[in-house]
């Protein structure tokens, strides 16, 4: 026993690096498996805060810029209202209120922490459980998508971003309604990937990609960007275009927080299929 | 050596901030950062106690991680770097018997074995760090020129770093 204890008293150093390195690997796996249940993440009380603060005094240097965007989402906002069109004729289309059940409803927060130079990013967004915000809700701007919600606390959430490895939205073409799926490979932060386009549809350089509205997370025709290029890759039979993103990720500074109301019913119910098979 | 030494404590908490605060925000290259914090493990005095070495790393990762939410890949890799650095000391002063009491720099080790010293440890720092974060070995040359590329601005930030506290850190 004595020499046992010398023995480690002798190495102690080896030791208790291999102590510090298994409880580190072992936080990073115990995320790998489940994240919501992760305790290290920057919408804790310490971080939030800091983060807030700095953003305080840092959001009066892009003061210009944000009032300008919100200029323009405005303007767009008024121009879709319904006093801006008239109805010719009100004989032929008559709405019963109940055909139109809100499915989404949006609120706006800040971001007060952001990245796109890692593989996988994320935001930390100023809105949280006290704001009915919860995991598995979009993230999406004006001019296109942010991402989806991951941790949520008090006060503040983090949201997983669209440059992110485990992030796929589904998307579609929007001239012909073709459906793919859009994910980030690195590098370029302004150029995703659309993968699972058949061979036999046509591309265009310019082509308006939108979000399909098959997923539980974000409304439809939410902009993605524009093809700007394309090819089927060695070994695959459908085409992979490259996308120029129209949302600059870097430059954000307010999204909408996106909550489907019929989200758990859908996943209740596609679950329930799968299950009974 | 155990007795608070209040100017670590202060490089502490400053290399957190400007690390998360200002660094991680600047996008060098397009995809690179420079890791600047671990600055402070490499600043440690020669003699620091092993068990303080490693758990002052260890502390100083996992804050990072809890800013960037980044699982707690910077302390596996801030813990496996210091665990190399006295090894790495004793390789670059050629073990020459110190008095324990230096603090590595420009001074104490001299220019070229400062940079070996502190890139070696920089690139294994930031091996682990990459290869914890994209979690396997798909993509590896891309991975590859990110370790390299944010190694040279990391290296470079240190070096300035190393520069500006050399006369507050030696005694």
């Amino acid at each position: 026993m004595r020499n046992l204890f010398r023995f480690i008293q002798r190495y102690h150093f080896f030791f208790l690096f291999l102590v510090f390195g298994t409880v580190a690997m072992a936080l990073t796996a115990s995320y790998q498996s489940d994240h919501r249940a992760f305790f290290i993440h920057s919408a804790n009380a310490v971080s939030g805060k800091i983060y807030q603060a700095f953003d305080d005094v840092t959001a009066y240097l892009s003061l210009k810029q944000v009032n300008r965007q919100l200029l323009n989402d405005n303007t767009r906002l008024l121009n879709r209202q319904r006093e801006n069109f008239v109805i010719t004729d009100t004989d032929v289309f008559i709405s019963a209120d109940s055909i139109f059940q809100r499915r989404f409803s949006y609120m706006h927060a800040r971001v007060i922490n952001n990245s796109v130079t890692r593989r996988d990013n994320y935001l930390t967004l100023n809105k949280g459980l006290n704001h009915g915000v919860a995991p598995d809700m979009g993230v999406i701007a004006a001019n296109g998508v942010v991402g989806i919600v991951r941790n949520v606390s008090a006060n503040f959430s983090v949201a997983m971003s669209v440059l992110h490895s485990d992030m796929l939205v589904s998307v579609k073409i929007k001239k012909n309604d073709h459906i793919g799926s859009l994910h980030w490979e690195g590098n370029n932060y302004r150029e995703a990937h659309m993968t699972y386009i058949p061979p036999h549809v046509e591309l265009a350089m310019g082509d308006t990609i939108v979000t399909s509205g098959y997923s539980v997370v974000f409304p439809e025709n939410i902009l993605i960007g524009t093809i700007k290029d394309w090819e089927i890759r060695r070994g695959e039979t459908f085409f992979t275009a490259t996308i120029d993103l129209a949302l600059d990720l870097n430059k954000i500074s307010y999204a909408y927080i996106v909550k489907n109301l019929m989200q758990d019913e859908q996943k209740e119910l596609e679950l329930s299929v799968t299950s009974d098979i | 050596m155990l007795r608070m030494n209040w100017r670590f404590v202060f490089l502490f908490a400053g290399l957190v901030l400007v690390q998360v605060l200002i660094l991680n925000n600047m996008m060098l290259g397009g995809y690179a950062n420079p890791q600047l914090y671990i600055l402070f493990v490499l600043i440690l005095p020669v003699n620091v106690p092993g068990w303080l070495l490693l758990a002052s790393s260890f502390v100083l990762g996992l804050i990072l991680d809890a800013f960037s939410d980044s699982m707690a890949i910077h302390a596996a890799a801030t813990v496996f770097m210091a665990f190399c650095r006295p090894a790495m000391i004793r390789f670059v002063t050629g073990n020459t018997v110190m008095q324990g009491q230096e603090v590595p720099s420009f001074s104490v080790f001299g220019g070229f074995s400062l940079i070996l010293y502190a890139l070696a440890l920089i690139l294994l720092h930031h091996a682990v760090l990459f290869f914890l974060e994209i979690f396997h070995f798909a993509e590896f040359v891309q991975t590859l020129s990110r370790i390299v590329i944010s190694a040279g601005l990391t290296l470079v930030f240190t070096i300035i770093g190393f520069a500006l506290l050399e006369r507050s850190f030696s005694n």
